[in-house]
């Protein structure tokens, strides 16, 4: 069983963003940064599917910066066999650039899964992986909670408005990891240690711009502090009036 | 995170990985394990299959291979979050298992070591005397002398992991009648059930059933601590103990000069989790004073607040630096017992200030339960005493100071 795994390194969620001089970029310095958290996901998944099997091969593949490197070091200590560094400095804004540069690593390279976070929280496009399964004519199934694969078969769930969907589906395939579908494990010092011995491939890559460009980063605007219009249930009135006239929500 | 010469990729991943390990895993028991004073089986476990019970020792011998400084940044990261899970490694490796690894036979090693490193069994170091503490000179425990065996008479106090743990290495005098009365001390392994073993089997960690038990060792009375409440610390009783010549640790009479470079760096670690320590409580006030809003503003917007906040982050960086030169000297097999002390010293003095700072940036809440200062500044107090107090550190720094100058 042979699995790719597409991750990313994201800026850290807690990490207070600042938009650059340009207005159109973050600034990086001072950011931390982490592998995307759904990644972790699609990572302990292929780890326990390897180890079910028996045997196998668990590829992390990124595309980014030098420092993406790191990134795959981190899926490496967790237990992936070897890594790929799809290397450029470019920031595409397009999903459909990106998953071109993977599609084009992934094509014939035989992989019987292929498992992607649902999204990467820095600019949640939530289409990457959808996409790579489009170009290489491959079955998809996004978000999925939980995966079973028998006779060269898939079956997957994902949560859908009030209920569960199942669905079934042929290998290879590309999947799309939510969270609960497993619990990430800790890389164990051991797995630190070896990561460092694992192969790591760089390739450098070029990007399109595919005709998207950003043209304006604005920060959310700030929230207005609550305000307490009452206790108990004489306060109910004011609540209802204030929802209706300064809240405008009912 | 400051960035230090000291620290390579790997040391940040590391970092990264215990970090994470304590937030989710160590911060929501933390409480709990403190106010009931009940040992962590289930996360002693976890940190096990994680390697943190063995960092630094070999492959083969069951550890992880890794260098001396990442030891300090896990106690470091540990303490940050709960001062009780970094002592459990801190003990357990520096005092439980580096006299077996530093002094023992290969037998001995292969033996015992793969146990600790792995977390299997915990391990614990038997010095301290209701008579001997910082004067271990004074040690009265006897080891009588047999044909192929010595026979252990004796008692050991404020012992870590004494109940919890199975193998141990004690101090005993050897010679009735030693020329200084430093001589004649000799080291010893001792194995004895843990008095936890419903738990340890539930658990599936903290007992070797094929480890032979020295008749003869027992648990005694478990400590009511102010704070360390999740570690376990008891007395440790010798009373008639077998213990065959094979396990005799280091060579005989050699026991004071052997436990005095084991205190050397477990000072390190010591200061590693006092600045652990620091930090988090400096996190604390940092996350609260932002959040509690007094007179229409946050109360860190305050200039009273700020100089708090500004003394403790400085005094937290000195400590970082003099607990990772220390680290490195020792890494890099330089003469660090003066720096050691110096780590230790300045490190748990400075947790205590910082703890107390942090409960009263905190106000009446930091007298609470609801956050964890309370506990930290009880935490805080022991690190003055334990592993060498306040008194000895400087003690050790003046003979190094002083050298051949006077006699001291």
């Amino acid at each position: 069983m042979k699995i790719a795994v597409c991750i990313k390194r994201v800026p850290d969620t807690e990490t207070r963003i600042k938009i650059g001089a340009d207005g159109k970029s973050i600034v990086e310095d001072g950011v931390k940064f982490v592998l995307n958290p759904y990644d972790e996901y699609a990572i302990e998944e292929a780890l326990q599917l390897k180890e079910k099997s028996g045997d196998g091969e668990v590829v992390a593949i990124a595309m980014g910066s030098a420092a993406s490197q790191e990134t795959i070091r981190g899926a490496l200590a967790m237990g992936a066999d070897r890594g790929i560094l799809l290397q450029t400095d470019a920031v595409s804004v397009n999903p459909v650039t990106v998953a071109k540069v993977l599609a084009a690593e992934l094509d014939g390279a035989g992989y019987d899964l292929i498992l992607f976070g649902k999204y990467a929280v820095d600019d949640s496009s939530q289409a990457v992986g959808t996409i790579v399964s489009e170009l290489l004519s491959l079955p998809s199934v996004s978000a999925i909670g939980h995966l079973e694969l028998a006779d060269g078969k898939g079956t997957a769930e994902r949560e859908i408005e009030g209920g569960v969907e199942v669905v079934e589906f042929s290998l290879p395939a590309v999947v799309t990891a939510d969270k609960g579908l497993n619990e990430p494990r800790y890389p164990a010092l051991r797995g630190i240690m070896m990561a460092k011995k694992k192969p790591l491939e760089v390739k450098p890559v070029e990007l399109g711009d595919g005709g998207m460009t950003v043209i304006q980063l604005a920060l959310p605007p700030e929230r207005p502090e609550g305000r307490i219009v009452g206790e108990g249930p004489d306060a109910v009135p004011a609540l209802i009036e204030a929802l209706r006239t300064e809240a405008k929500v009912l | 995170m400051t960035d230090l010469p000291y620290w390579t990729e790997e040391h940040h991943q590391i970092r990264e990985m215990v970090r994470d390990f304590a937030e989710n895993e160590i911060r929501p028991i933390a409480r709990e394990h403190d106010l009931e004073s009940k040992f962590p089986w289930q996360t002693v476990k976890r940190m096990g299959e994680l390697g943190l019970m063995g960092a630094t020792w070999s492959d083969e011998l069951g550890g992880a291979g890794l260098d001396y400084i990442s030891y300090l940044i896990i106690i470091e990261e540990l303490a940050k979050v709960d001062v009780s899970h970094a002592i459990t490694v801190s003990a357990h490796t520096t005092l439980g298992t580096s006299p077996i690894v530093n002094f023992g036979t290969e037998a001995q090693k292969q033996k015992y070591v793969p146990l600790l490193a792995t977390g299997q069994v915990l391990g614990g170091f038997g010095l301290t005397e209701a008579q001997a503490g910082s004067d271990a000179g004074g040690t009265a425990t006897f080891a009588e002398e047999k044909s192929d065996h010595f026979v252990l008479n004796g008692s050991k106090v404020f012992i870590t992991h004494a109940g919890v743990g199975e193998i141990f290495c004690v101090t005993a005098r050897t010679d009735p009648h030693p020329a200084k009365r430093t001589d004649g001390i000799t080291s010893f392994i001792v194995c004895k059930d843990t008095v936890d073993l419903d738990r340890a089997r539930e658990v599936g960690i903290g007992h070797a059933e094929d480890l032979e038990k020295t008749r003869g060792v027992k648990a005694g009375k478990k400590e009511d601590k102010m704070g360390w409440r999740a570690s376990d610390t008891r007395e440790l009783i010798l009373e008639d103990a077998i213990v065959p010549k094979e396990d005799m640790l280091g060579e005989q009479g050699r026991g004071f000069a052997n436990f005095l470079q084991t205190l050397d760096s477990g000072r390190i670690g010591v200061g590693a989790l006092s600045l652990g320590l620091a930090e988090g409580a400096l996190n604390e006030s940092l996350a609260y004073t932002s959040e509690r809003r007094q007179f229409g503003k946050p109360v860190a917007a305050f200039q009273g607040v700020h100089f708090q906040l500004a003394d403790m982050a400085t005094e937290i960086e000195a400590a970082r630096h003099l607990v990772y030169h220390a680290g490195w000297l020792k890494q890099n097999g330089k003469p660090h017992k003066k720096e050691a002390a110096m780590a230790k010293l300045f490190a748990s003095e400075l947790c205590m200030r910082t703890t107390i700072k942090a409960v009263q940036l905190h106000g009446g809440y930091g007298y609470t339960t609801e956050y964890p200062v309370e506990r930290m500044m009880r935490d805080a107090k022991v690190c003055e005493i334990g592993e060498g107090t306040s008194e000895i550190q400087r003690i050790v720094i003046a003979r190094q100071l002083l050298g051949d100058l006077v006699q001291l």
